[in-house]
């Protein structure tokens, strides 16, 4: 299942450089450094409070770190800035789901649309001229990741209907479709049920496999992140401790400390 | 409906193809939704398709008398590959879609199958499984390439790069797909459907080009369908029922057959076509109808007012307005209110508010459930057929509808019962014989080319056929009384709360009875009652689940008692099971029916139990999770006694 083997470039798309992030006086990232290369799955680990969540919150843009350097397609910047990050292909999800409650999961895709929508909100209000042309091109979109996603049968249920599990996937639908060249996911397995887990995990696999999307992970499931990644960040209190492949990364003495507690 | 006997007869389905395309070019054939839209192919599309699909088969080496299997949920390319085997003179095998790959391989095996057709990645993934082992499936085609990108493995072709290939050898030999339809001969077998093998390992019943044909245009001039039709194909095309209603018939009467989007949606699907003719086993109108009456409950009062009043007025007047009957004014002008305020919408919210005739078989329909559908004003019939009888045997026609019988024999079939009580059937829509087994076709198709069909039934005073019992499953008790296990598991399956039943007699001084509760109907009864559950088996064994069937049964008991012939096998003790009965762990044929040797062998600890009088049982049970893993599941079940009634006399 793991695609490994699959890393034919080394490109690297994103590279963060000595990223420190605090707040008053807790620091949460210190001086972090790690690189994305293309087509990989990125995990990101660590116990409650290791600054994962902030760290995904740097990339795109939500934080601004007081040091460091990003550099982001060949360009060296202080930080990112949400929009850039967006309209440059940076999509997420969140820890706790964010979605749009009371409306359907389409409209709900359809939203994450928004960027590639070309006219304006008065030509949308107004739904005239090349806006239904439009419509129809991104209403299509959306459709191919109802498909993909295998959720054609709640296209048109209110978000707040469904179970845990099939808004997750809503979720990770509508930061699909804005087409974007890196994923951030935000502990997408969060208190799923095993079979809700394996689903998610073979779109997880499908989104980086057949559309070639690079993916960003936190995930606390040891199991999940061995199966699934290609690389793993290990992050406690704010420092990275450990980087790289998942097996490496496994037995390294102060993963497991900072795990487990213990030696 | 001579005339259209008359005028298919020498008729194959490639050159009913030809002809639908010439005559209606521009009607839709089919329908499929994808990406939410309904996408449509006339019947000139489909005709055109067909060829190009017939082309590319033969440029890979596809010849006459080849089977081509078809694997995967109804779409119109799947039925067009159908046509294209069929116009070079092949035989299409369609196989059930989440069938293990054990049935599957051996179903391939037995075919010798070198060509397939399959849906997607996961029925190629089986395929090539199973090529691994044998020398099997050499090409396969794969209609949706979704995830299919990166594989490597020989012979394995998308199909609208088989389009292309047919495009080219279509250009290259002028005339090579008409030559090969007008070589095609009415008694050459047009289909194997595999049975779903109750008994045993599962059989290839070949089926003619004549048999099926005339099978589709008996049903067609029986209920007078036409090209206005709308169908919903949504039952595995592996299924004869499928194959019949989706296939011969809209081939011969030009239907519209729409393919759901997903096998979740079909329910959703069904609402947007709403068609115009459709079929349904019992158990999806009995599944609409819990839907129905769980909503309703959760609906404010006036609505359920309103429901309650007006299905009072239905049930008093409703099947005798729709068979056209007297009925008092009063009554008729409530209906016609109570048709714009509940029927109505109420078969828009099912998809049925276009039905002109509805059908169910394949096993037997509650009284109260039919009746339901029939009194808000859906043409509910029933039919009997078999697999080895291209579905065809018995109908209902209009006006002569009843819950308790089949209908009377279809037209040009010759309908009999044996010596032994056993129906047995003559017609031209009988199978050829079980594929590669002489000994088998024997034991069914007797000297005369009656067919023996197994089950035991009776002709009542209008000539209408009534089905008991399989021949073989009729039992006597010890003390002498008839048994027969079908017959009063059907009635305890007629209760909400009960969704199998499987009962032991034959040999045993009593009846005992194994339940499984249906999950949806008892879970809300519980949530109702404020009564907490876990899943499935926490609820089966709660003691206030038992009252709940123990009671069931009693009413059963009760009507059981009435009959004069079946009033001895009244329900002794019964347990309701830990786990629900499932075809993956061979509890259940593919069609959902019970193998009652099978459990009986499988849960004999529980079975001895009962026959023993203990009142717990401890049990293990293995069972298979979809992904083919295996798991135990252990529990202690209670068992519980019935009450039973004194035989009463006839006429007292």
């Amino acid at each position: 299942m793991s695609g490994s083997s699959k890393l034919d470039t080394d490109e690297v798309i994103l590279d963060m450089r000595n990223i420190s992030l605090s707040f008053g006086g807790v620091k949460s990232l210190i001086d972090v450094s790690f690189d994305l290369k293309k087509h990989e799955v990125r995990a990101i680990i660590g116990p409650n409070g290791a600054g994962k969540s902030s760290m995904i919150n740097v990339i795109n843009g939500i934080y601004r770190p007081q040091k460091g350097e990003i550099i982001y397609h060949g360009k060296s910047r202080k930080s990112m800035h949400p929009y850039y990050a967006a309209s440059t292909g940076i999509a997420r999800t969140f820890q706790n789901i964010a979605l749009f409650r009371g409306m359907s999961v389409l409209d709900n895709i359809m939203t994450g649309r928004n960027l590639k929508m070309s006219s304006s909100m008065l030509m949308q209000a107004l739904y005239w001229g090349p806006v239904q042309k439009n419509e129809a091109k991104h209403r299509r979109k959306a459709e191919e990741i109802i498909d993909f996603l295998e959720i054609q049968h709640i296209r048109k249920t209110p978000v707040n209907r469904l179970a845990y599990g099939l808004q997750k996937r809503v979720e990770l639908g509508r930061a699909l479709a804005a087409e974007p060249e890196i994923l951030l996911l935000d502990e997408p397995m969060a208190g799923m049920n095993v079979e809700e887990k394996q689903d998610m995990c073979r779109f997880i696999l499908d989104v980086n496999d057949q559309l070639g999307t690079t993916i960003v992970l936190i995930e606390h499931d040891m199991s999940i992140v061995m199966e699934l990644s290609d690389r793993v960040l290990v992050l406690d209190h704010g420092s990275k401790i450990a980087d790289g492949g998942p097996v490496e990364v496994r037995n390294d003495p102060q993963v497991i400390k900072a795990y487990l507690g213990s030696n | 409906m001579k005339a259209l006997l008359e005028e298919t007869k020498n008729q194959v389905f490639p050159s009913l193809l030809l002809e639908q395309a010439q005559v209606r070019g521009n009607k839709p054939a089919f329908r499929l939704k994808e990406f939410g839209i309904w996408q449509t192919w006339t019947w000139a599309e489909i005709a055109q398709e067909v060829r190009l699909l017939a082309c590319g088969l033969a440029s890979l080496g596809y010849q006459r008398g080849m089977n081509l299997a078809i694997i995967g949920n109804n779409h119109p390319r799947l039925y067009g590959a159908m046509l294209a085997a069929q116009s070079l003179g092949g035989v299409p095998v369609p196989l059930y879609q989440d069938a293990p790959v054990v049935d599957i391989a051996y179903a391939l095996q037995n075919a010798d199958i070198q060509f397939a057709l399959a849906e997607d990645q996961e029925q190629v993934d089986k395929l090539l499984d199973i090529r691994r082992d044998n020398e099997l499936v050499g090409t396969i085609i794969y209609e949706d390439p979704k995830g299919l990108q990166d594989y490597r493995d020989a012979g394995l072709h998308a199909y609208d790069h088989l389009l292309q290939l047919g495009c080219d050898y279509d250009q290259a030999h002028p005339g090579f797909f008409e030559d090969q339809i007008a070589a095609c001969q009415p008694d050459d077998i047009s289909i194997m459907l595999y049975t779903s093998g109750t008994t045993g390992r599962p059989k290839g019943v070949c089926l003619s080009h004549r048999a099926m044909v005339s099978a589709g245009a008996g049903g067609v001039g029986f209920d007078n369908l036409t090209d206005k039709e709308n169908v919903l194909s949504y039952l595995p095309m592996a299924w004869a029922g499928d194959h019949f209603f989706s296939y011969a018939q809209a081939l011969v009467g030009g239907f519209t057959v729409n393919c759901p989007e997903s096998p979740d949606t079909v329910m959703l699907d069904l609402r947007e076509i709403a068609p115009t003719y459709y079929f349904a086993p019992p158990r999806i109108f009995e599944g609409m109808l819990t839907t129905v009456m769980i909503r309703m409950e959760d609906a404010s009062w006036i609505k359920r007012k309103m429901f309650h009043y007006f299905m009072a007025v239905a049930k008093r007047a409703g099947i005798d307005i729709l068979d056209g009957k007297p009925a008092p004014l009063l009554d008729r002008i409530q209906y016609a209110i109570g048709r714009i305020v509940v029927f109505g919408p109420l078969k828009d919210v099912l998809g049925l508010s276009r039905i002109r005739v509805a059908y169910t078989a394949g096993a037997a329909i509650g009284p109260d459930l039919f009746r339901f559908y029939r009194s808000i004003g859906v043409n509910l019939k029933q039919f009997y057929g078999a697999t080895e009888t291209c579905a065809y045997v018995c109908m209902q026609p209009d006006g002569e509808v009843r819950s308790n019988s089949v209908g009377v024999p279809a037209p040009g079939v010759e309908v009999k019962i044996s010596e032994r009580g056993e129906v047995i059937v003559r017609s031209v829509s009988m199978l050829r014989e079980y594929y590669k087994n002489s000994e088998a076709t024997a034991e069914v198709l007797d000297e005369d080319g009656y067919f023996h069909t197994g089950d035991a039934g009776v002709f009542d005073a209008d000539g209408h056929l009534q089905i008991i019992d399989r021949v073989a499953d009729l039992g006597r008790t010890r003390s002498g009384d008839l048994f027969a296990p079908n017959y009063i598991e059907n009635k305890l399956k007629f209760f909400s709360y009960i969704k199998e039943a499987v009962t032991f007699g034959d040999g045993l001084d009593h009846i005992y009875a194994f339940v499984n509760i249906d999950m949806e109907a008892v879970g809300n009864w519980a949530e109702r009652r404020g009564l907490p559950y876990s899943g499935y088996t926490d609820l089966a064994g709660k003691p206030q689940v038992y009252e709940l069937i123990a009671e069931c049964l009693a009413q059963a008991n009760q009507d059981l008692s009435r009959e004069t012939t079946m009033a001895g096998a009244q329900i002794k003790r019964f347990l309701i099971l830990h786990k629900e009965l499932d075809p993956d762990d061979g509890e259940l044929t593919r069609t959902r029916k019970v193998r009652r040797r099978f459990i009986a062998e499988k849960y004999k600890v529980l079975l001895d139990a009962l026959i023993q009088g203990k009142d717990a049982q401890y049990v293990e049970t293995q069972v298979v999770f979809e992904d083919g893993r295996e798991g135990m599941v252990a529990a202690t079940l209670q068992l519980a006694d019935v009450k039973t009634f004194p035989v009463l006399k006839e006429a007292a």
